[in-house]
């Protein structure tokens, strides 16, 4: 065994530099690889992060328009609903309009009941719910923005003035929350809904959109169909779906941009393989004359297709891992570097292993057809052709 | 010279006879051709969709601190304080709204701009046109559709009523003005306030100068009005502003997707030309002995890269153009929360920015091998 590894090594260190062409357009497909996963997943991050049991309400005609107050507890009273939530678009920015982040009114002190993954330290929480005008940031946003725990921090809005006419707000960072490890939803801040209620001028006990939580998760589409039906017919009429599919329709907007993206790197990706599998295939079939030899001296149709395979096995899978590994490594560059913009911008686990499928389909793939031919090599046709 | 002609002809007559990886190098080039044309003409097919229909003597108005139109607003009196500036000659002041409507192509509901205008509206939009049916009337709940919206979002036929909300909404025509305008819904402003509860507010005014040399006149006596905050900005800034951030986006994708497919296409063309030059290094080695110059060995093995990678430049930029020219989407744009439906532009610079580069490809992937055939031991090489 150790001696047919030797004969892979070397044949593969006879043409070093061709080898090294060979791995390096592989590692750079799988470069590519990465980041088309990444990428793909950051259009998809919130379907990720959606809790199954978790329905969001919108105002049927667009969640841009609001919906009354007195929605909340009209859900609340439907059969099945453990609580209900209620969040509102601020347009909150600091510094930077053009970096807008989520920064929602809600009812603070029910948090806890519509998003259990939050994690809160107890004794922060006591004091975000005694300070009207306290703070909940993610970890995420606290780093970015570098907030500390008691920093109080002039926020502004796109759309409402505060009590003093102007577009700014104060606010105490009182708590940091940290979500389920991914940026996304730690890129969020809440505050108190009654602070942002009494203050603005306008749109006075009316909410942005109700996130409820109900009970079974398989009544899912039951429950918001009952949603719908209570406000059927009522000037302000709603729509209800899963939080998940609530996400899956946001990414759908971006529609065939994302959709384009990907397809643009799979095409990348398969023209990369080509390329190299063509070299790696070649590199066999110029050696046609040295595998005669080696039957000739007794090695079996089996060991040399074995061998075939695993040099073309070793070059796509040393070059795939390779190139999976820096490939992550850009995307976790890149994620820092667009986190406002991009949340979600990482490499699942899911594309750490397509990748290495796809790595060993390359490495079999490129070997088959030259073992093949080199396992049916009758040795007097081989050693003629020479 | 004539060495060189010959050698080089000789050369180009075998690439037949390495079909195969000849072909792998081409299809290389070519992919990476086709990638970067097609992201970029994305980019700039956004861009020029933001760009067009508007005019250097347009001006916006919004409210300061406001990101897009989605946001700004003016109460009643503001918006007549605006409109009434001596410095125009038309204005308009406008609702700016989202509508879901379902997409063609998916079925999932889309954010579809709905904007209620003044009676100015048509005339400060010089490219705007009825193409089918009428105008609206003022007062009565009539929309018309622009003619890039009417193809992407279900429903939005002539003589359709469209439900939103309890409101229902009869559309009376479809219209062409060029720019992002061609994906909105055009409705009566004050028919719009009413529908939406919008009081007597406004989200943004459209105005043409009197002059265009008095931007700063009008601008200035806005932003030092007390009861003003508004922020003014000529049309085409703003909308370039608006399309920045998604344009900047493809661009960035683009570029360095094509970066690392190039290096990938450029490790192809040197295993290509490195085994073409191996395979005839006897030949080679050969015309040295017989007196051929290591010069012309470099120019024909050159010339032969160079061939292969601009034949994969062409092809490329010809798919690019043939698949994805005037091919048309819609996307959310990133600022204004609202679907921009535009095509892609496959323009002659981007497909001559696409040859350079498979050129540029051929002429590194030659040059390495070129000169090693040409340094080649002559001895060596004969014995091969």
């Amino acid at each position: 065994m150790s001696g047919m590894l030797r004969l892979v090594a070397s044949n593969l260190g006879r043409k070093k530099l061709r080898t090294s062409f060979t791995l390096a357009s592989v590692i750079i497909a799988f470069i590519l690889f990465a980041l088309l996963g990444g990428l793909s997943r950051a259009f998809t991050v919130g379907v990720e992060l959606a809790g199954a049991d978790r329905l969001v309400t919108t105002n049927k005609v667009s969640f841009i328009q609001p919906m009354p107050y007195s929605y909340l507890g009209r859900v609340q009273a439907l059969d099945g609903v453990r609580a209900v939530g209620h969040y509102t678009w601020f347009g909150g920015y600091f510094q930077d309009p053009k970096r807008q982040f989520a920064l929602f009114p809600t009812a603070l002190e029910s948090i806890g009941d519509i998003y259990p993954e939050y994690q809160i330290p107890p004794e922060q929480y006591q004091s975000l719910l005694n300070n009207r005008t306290g703070l909940l940031v993610g970890k995420a946003l606290a780093e970015l923005y570098g907030w500390q725990l008691g920093d109080r921090v002039p926020l502004l809005s796109t759309i409402y003035p505060s009590a003093d006419g102007s577009y700014g707000w104060a606010f105490d960072i009182e708590a940091i929350f940290t979500g389920t490890g991914t940026e996304a939803d730690e890129l969020q801040a809440f505050m108190h809904y009654d602070y942002f209620n009494e203050s603005r001028p306008f749109g006075r006990d009316t909410i942005g959109w109700l996130v409820t939580r109900i009970a079974d998760p398989d009544q899912a589409e039951s429950i918001a169909a009952a949603i719908d039906v209570r406000f059927a017919n009522s000037p302000t009429e709603t729509k209800t779906s899963t939080e998940a599919g609530f996400a899956a329709g946001f990414a759908a907007q971006f529609g065939n941009i994302g959709l384009i993206v990907q397809l643009v790197l799979a095409c990348v990706f398969f023209t990369l393989l080509l390329i190299s599998g063509n070299t790696m295939a070649q590199a066999v079939r110029e050696r046609t004359g040295e595998l005669a030899v080696l039957k000739t001296i007794g090695f079996s149709n089996a060991r040399v297709i074995g061998m075939v395979l695993s040099e073309s096995l070793l070059v796509a899978i040393i070059g795939g891992v390779t190139g999976l590994l820096l490939g992550s490594l850009f995307v976790q560059g890149a994620a820092t570097a667009m986190a406002q913009f991009f949340p979600g911008l990482a490499m699942s686990a899911g594309t750490l292993g397509w990748g290495i499928v796809f790595a060993v389909l390359l490495g079999l793939v490129t070997g088959a057809w030259p073992a093949w031919r080199a396992g049916r090599l009758t040795v007097v046709d081989a050693l003629r052709r020479t | 010279m004539q060495q060189i002609l010959a050698i080089t002809w000789q050369n180009l007559k075998s690439i037949p006879a390495r079909a195969g990886t000849s072909l792998v190098a081409v299809v290389g080039v070519a992919g990476v051709v086709v990638v970067l044309v097609a992201v970029l003409s994305m980019a700039r097919g956004f861009e020029a969709t933001m760009a067009s229909g508007t005019s250097a003597d347009n001006v916006v108005v919004l409210r300061s601190g406001s990101s897009s139109e989605l946001d700004s607003g003016f109460s009643g009196d503001q918006s007549r304080l605006i409109t009434q500036s001596p410095y125009l000659d038309l204005a308009s002041a406008e609702v700016y709204v989202i509508v879901d409507l379902p997409k063609l192509s998916t079925g999932t509901d889309a954010n579809v701009p709905m904007r209620g205008v003044g009676a100015d509206a048509s005339e400060i939009r010089t490219q705007f046109r009825i193409i089918e049916g009428r105008m609206f009337e003022p007062g009565r709940r009539e929309i018309i559709a622009g003619a890039g919206a009417t193809g992407q979002f279900a429903g939005l036929q002539l003589g359709h009523t469209l439900q939103f909300g309890t409101e229902q909404w009869e559309l009376v025509g479809i219209f062409e003005s060029g720019g992002a305008a061609d994906s909105e819904l055009w409705a009566d402003a004050s028919v719009l306030q009413g529908a939406y509860r919008r009081g007597n507010s406004h989200s943004v005014i459209y105005a043409r100068l009197g002059n265009i040399d008095d931007f700063q006149a009008f601008s200035d006596e806005l932003t030092t009005n007390p009861q003003l905050s508004v922020r003014v900005e000529r049309e085409s800034d703003y909308f370039a502003e608006q399309s920045k951030a998604l344009t900047t986006f493809i661009s960035v994708v683009g570029y360095g997707i094509a970066v690392l497919m190039a290096l990938g296409a450029l490790f192809g063309a040197l295993n290509t030309m490195y085994t073409a030059v191996s395979e005839r290094a006897r030949e080679i080695a050969t015309l040295r002995a017989i007196g051929f110059q290591p010069l012309a060995i470099v120019v024909s093995v050159m010339t032969e890269a160079m061939l292969l990678a601009s034949t994969g430049g062409v092809i490329g930029a010809g798919l690019a153009w043939l698949l994805f020219n005037g091919f048309t989407v819609s996307t959310l744009s990133f600022t204004s929360f609202t679907q921009v439906v535009f095509a892609f532009v496959v323009t002659p610079d981007l497909m001559l920015q696409g040859i350079v580069i498979a050129m540029l490809i051929g002429l590194i992937g030659g040059l390495a091998p070129a000169l090693r055939a040409a340094r080649a031991p002559m001895v060596a090489g004969l014995r091969a």
